[in-house]
């Protein structure tokens, strides 16, 4: 039997992988896919507490949905930041953006 | 039920502001859109005189959705009187570096007001991630439109990764704080709170908000992008970030954490006291080995939003008016620097301070407001950072936090040490070349206002106090 605890646990888990892949990444591309990783985590989250904690009430999932159309506008615009940056220096590694330095 | 339209007119007036800028950009030449920018500015000035008018109005909307009450309104008056002075600091600015965006510097500025003003009357976590995400966005088209400027796509992607990466930790805070509590609304979470039980995922809920919170008003440990972000955006826009956004987000700060979570505040009280010693503390020390202008001020924004958290650390009426005392004053100090600013790299200067030497022998009233500036960011009498500053530490002393007295006293003496190589840099030292600098009317006019509102709230601050001291009352 599947309970809240099984989905609050992949979601931990989803959540994780998402975070150090975002810390440890070097593409910024790579990066943007980490943090929608992050991001479904919350999706599921969000979906699962709906369905055990609160049937009926469908709050939680209506977040949910605000949460993908959100996500989905700041991948555009990173998009399009990450062609600007490719067209000024042929590379889109984050280690290389060190104009701007202390 | 029947919706009181009336309660958002302000929010109203500004979305369609920024879709008949929007539409009215298209149809003007590319080279005459300076009548646009001054349309805007007079649409965001209707703005600002309704929200005057509504300063007592109460309510909720949206079986509590959105909530209307005085802190919210000042808030909102704080967010669109910015707005205002980045436009009209910014006009010439944009026209000259950015040829050919006006247009677009105009609405994103109105669609980030919208974010902005709809994120401090949240009252719900939908309306807070969204309108978070609104503001957001439109700071990062802004930091990064002018693609021709030297590094503004590398800010612009610098910002984009790290702020996705926070909103991704608070949404999953408030992702367990909606576990804990049943319920995304605000007065729903205190209810639950007031109960007295205190689940496991609620503690960690508490902590993850706080750090995507902490990310937006660039508390340290989370204020790395700040620096690099106000270094290589176009000024108006540093100028607007280092207000407004901070503005907003200390607006929904002090609501989460004063409605929703007071229940529980020896939870979370411990954390924010961490944070805002360090955020005093190394935003300080680390603005003065800083060469270049913008950067320095990122660092003493980082110190001042210290000083603004302890009003949250008081915890009480007198601490919650001094911060908005102090938010207020904070937004004119930093306007008219950031103001400068622009006025001296649209005549050609760099942005290092050693661009500074001699400014007073080319422009007395530019280095005048600048001095003004540094010197009240710095909290020295008569200006007006002084009485905010005094009233903040008065506040935290009442609670007892006596060593935090000390520290942020002590912290504001470094402050004035580089806020004072600036002045050095302007007053003593001798300029590379003579010739005068011309600063165009708009801009003198604005910088001119701000330095009288800094000058005359030094001397007089009794009006914004008393408005400050009612307005805290909503949440006592």
């Amino acid at each position: 039997m599947i309970t809240l605890n099984h989905y609050l646990l992949l979601s931990a888990i989803l959540f994780c992988i998402g975070l150090y892949g975002a810390l440890s990444k070097k593409n910024a591309i790579a990066i943007l896919i980490c943090i929608e990783l992050m991001l479904n985590a919350v999706n599921i989250n969000l979906v699962a507490f709906t369905k055990f904690l609160t049937p009926g009430d469908l709050t939680g999932q209506i977040f949910a949905i605000f949460v993908i159309v959100v996500a989905a506008c700041e991948i555009a615009v990173g998009l399009a930041i990450i062609i600007a940056i490719y067209r000024d220096r042929s590379s889109v590694d984050v280690e290389n953006l060190d104009w701007l330095k202390w | 039920m029947a919706i009181n339209f009336s309660l958002i007119i302000p929010e109203m007036l500004v979305a369609g502001l920024a879709l008949l800028v929007m539409i009215i950009s298209l149809l003007v030449p590319k080279d005459q859109k300076r009548g646009l920018a001054y349309f805007t500015v007079f649409g965001l000035i209707g703005v600002l005189v309704v929200l005057y008018f509504m300063l007592d109005a109460q309510g909720t909307l949206f079986n509590g959705m959105y909530i209307v009450d005085p802190f919210g309104s000042f808030m909102k008056i704080l967010i669109v009187l910015s707005s205002i002075m980045a436009i009209m600091l910014g006009v010439e600015y944009v026209e000259k570096f950015i040829t050919g965006f006006l247009g677009e510097f105009c609405f994103f500025v109105v669609f980030a007001t919208l974010g902005m003003i709809t994120l401090v009357s949240a009252g719900d976590f939908i309306t807070l991630y969204v309108a978070l995400e609104l503001m957001t966005i439109s700071f990062i088209i802004l930091v990064g439109f002018g693609k021709h400027i030297f590094r503004a796509s590398e800010a612009a992607i610098k910002y984009l990764l790290l702020s996705a990466l926070s909103s991704g930790v608070l949404l999953y805070g408030l992702t367990l704080v909606y576990g804990a509590a049943k319920t995304t609304s605000i007065n729903g979470v205190m209810e639950y709170i007031a109960q007295g039980e205190t689940a496991p995922i609620l503690v960690l809920g508490i902590i993850f908000m706080i750090s995507g919170f902490g990310f937006k008003i660039s508390a340290v440990p989370f204020h790395m992008w700040t620096p690099d972000v106000y270094e290589g955006a176009p000024t108006p826009v540093t100028a607007l970030l280092s207000v407004a956004s901070k503005g907003a987000a200390f607006g929904v700060l002090f609501r989460v954490f004063m409605h929703a979570l007071p229940g529980n505040q020896e939870l979370w009280m411990p954390i924010i006291i961490v944070l805002t010693v360090l955020t005093i503390v190394l935003g300080n020390f680390v603005a003065i080995p800083q060469k270049n202008i913008k950067r320095m001020l990122a660092f003493s924004g980082v110190a001042q939003a210290g000083y603004i958290l302890l009003g949250l650390i008081a915890f009480s009426t007198v601490g919650v008016s001094a911060a908005l005392f102090y938010a207020m004053i904070y937004v004119f100090c930093n306007m008219g620097a950031f103001g400068v600013i622009i006025a001296f790299s649209q005549a050609g200067g760099g942005d290092e301070v050693q661009d500074y030497n001699g400014l007073w022998k080319r422009s007395p009233f530019l280095a005048a407001v600048m001095l003004a500036s540094l010197l009240s960011l710095a909290g020295i009498p008569p200006l007006a950072g002084f009485f905010g500053k005094f009233q903040l530490f008065k506040a935290i002393m009442e609670q007892g936090y006596v060593w935090i007295v000390f520290v942020a006293l002590g912290m504001s003496m470094v402050s004035v040490y580089y806020y004072l190589l600036v002045a050095k840099a302007m007053y003593f030292k001798d300029p590379h070349e003579d010739s005068p600098i011309k600063v165009s009317l708009p801009i003198q006019v604005t910088l001119l206002a701000i330095t009288l509102i800094t000058l005359f709230l030094g001397i007089y601050p009794t009006p914004l106090t008393n408005l400050a001291t009612q307005v805290a009352k909503t949440f006592f």
